[in-house]
């Protein structure tokens, strides 16, 4: 079991950047197309990937690199661990740190506008913490392990047993991977009001790995939902699909919200359909012993 | 194919006039018009651009914002002008406070005509930009090249 595990993170490693640049490709090609237009080639990213690191390296100050680069190998790190099958605690740990040196980063730098969005990246990262502590701990529940192969492999339709959780992860997915209506920190589009927030004083090289860090992140995170539908090999294709069309259909239909909703939905949602989720689990023990 | 070619991402700023083009350029980047599918993002960040649109006279208020937005712009980079005014001052050419042309304060690689101008001028003028950007990558490339080769043999000779 390990030793599959060990692969697992590996082909993560060497993989990660094609599948999450594709599923970033992807998703412009659909959203240009629910907008009724042609849109950008599938491998648009990597093109634009390609010309960030084809530009010479200028940062702001000598502290903004070593921080990206921080961010870049930490975010890799949290999805090799969870691929992996590390500990729970070391996971939320380095996923936390990863994102906190991105907003040291866009502090760093003195601009008005990365400052803001720093700010606003510190608010997402409380909304959206808890839910995926919350998610963890409900798939524990169901396998009776933090292990991605157990967890995998568990033989039990994990949405039907945690479709609060679910519905919760969902909810802070599109947080973490910035689409509307919570980009308030940083967006891939035209965001007038904080010219790029987060990712305003990078340029280059910088900006690239950062993109490049977006990728492997959406990698292990759409692995999260690949486990709720694991048991069966037909819902393991449907489900992370239909879930990846409605975060999209999702991002396309609304518009960004002020960071106080932002907040307090995602606690809510978190409280409501997470815990709410949680509580049979600890009944049910109850009742047993 | 150069990269930058492929994805060239745009900032775009109005200095002054009657703002028809500006909004012209705006329509060009609606999904009507649909910039994406040349690579293009539209970033509004100098850092990141590639090539500058800008319409408008430019007169001495907003001399300093073109010419700061110009040089954060990392190299290389490309200067679409738009419109009549963006080349020469258009109807505005006569006024006291205008300077007439974006020509005078940065340099300019390619003019779109128009008084507006259309958004598929617009397009094009920016697909001709990404050329250059190829183009002037090229020669950055080349220019670099040659400095290596130049200094190789003055090493060599302080050895």
């Amino acid at each position: 079991m390990k030793g599959y595990e060990l692969y697992l993170a590996i082909a993560y490693l060497v993989l990660g950047p094609f599948v999450g640049g594709l599923i970033d490709g992807v998703s412009r090609k659909v959203t240009a197309r629910l907008q009724g237009r042609v849109g950008p080639p599938i491998i648009q990213p990597f093109y634009d990937l390609r010309k960030l690191f084809s530009r010479k390296l200028d940062p702001v100050n000598s502290l903004q690199m070593p921080l990206v680069v921080s961010h870049f190998i930490f975010a890799v790190a949290t999805g090799f661990l969870i691929f992996e099958g590390s500990d729970i605690l070391l996971i939320i740990f380095v996923l936390t740190l990863a994102a906190i040196f991105l907003v040291l980063a866009a502090y760093s730098t003195g601009s008005p506008f990365s400052a803001i969005g720093a700010d606003r990246e510190l608010i997402m990262m409380t909304a959206y913490e808890p839910m995926v502590i919350l998610t963890l701990v409900g798939f524990f529940k169901v396998a009776g392990s933090f292990h991605f192969g157990d967890i995998a492999a568990v033989g039990k339709p994990t949405i039907l047993l945690l479709p609060g959780i679910f519905l919760g992860l969902v909810f802070v997915l599109i947080m973490k991977l910035r689409k509307s209506p919570f980009d308030i920190s940083t967006s891939h589009h035209a965001h007038q009001e904080l010219v790029k927030g987060l990712t305003a004083d990078l340029g280059g090289p910088a900006l690239g790995l950062v993109e490049l860090a977006d990728w492997y992140e959406s990698v292990y995170l759409y692995g999260l939902v690949f486990l709720f539908f694991s048991w069966n090999p037909i819902a393991a294709v449907l489900g992370p699909l239909a879930t990846y069309f409605i975060i999209i259909l999702i991002d396309n239909v609304t518009a960004r919200v002020k960071w106080e909703l932002a907040l307090t939905s995602a606690w809510i949602v978190a409280i409501v359909a997470g815990v709410g989720n949680l509580i049979p689990f600890y009944l049910i023990a109850r009742v047993v012993h | 194919m150069s990269a930058i070619e492929k994805s060239p991402w745009l900032i775009h700023y109005d200095a002054s006039s009657c703002n028809g083009c500006d909004i012209e350029v705006l329509a060009c980047l609606t999904p009507m018009y649909d910039a994406e599918r040349f690579g293009c993002i539209v970033t509004g960040d100098p850092k990141q651009a590639d090539i500058f649109l800008i319409t408008g006279s430019v007169n001495n208020l907003n001399i300093p914002v073109v010419k700061n937005i110009y040089e954060q712009m990392p190299e290389p980079k490309a200067v679409v002008a738009i419109g009549a005014c963006a080349y020469s001052g258009g109807v505005f050419a006569e006024c006291y406070n205008v300077q007439g042309g974006v020509a005078k304060v940065i340099p300019v690689d390619v003019y779109v005509p128009g008084c507006a101008a259309k958004p598929e001028s617009i397009l094009d003028g920016v697909v001709r930009a990404a050329q250059i950007l190829a183009e002037k990558k090229k020669a950055m490339r080349k220019a670099r090249r040659a400095a290596r080769h130049a200094e190789s043999p003055a090493q060599e000779a302080a050895k």
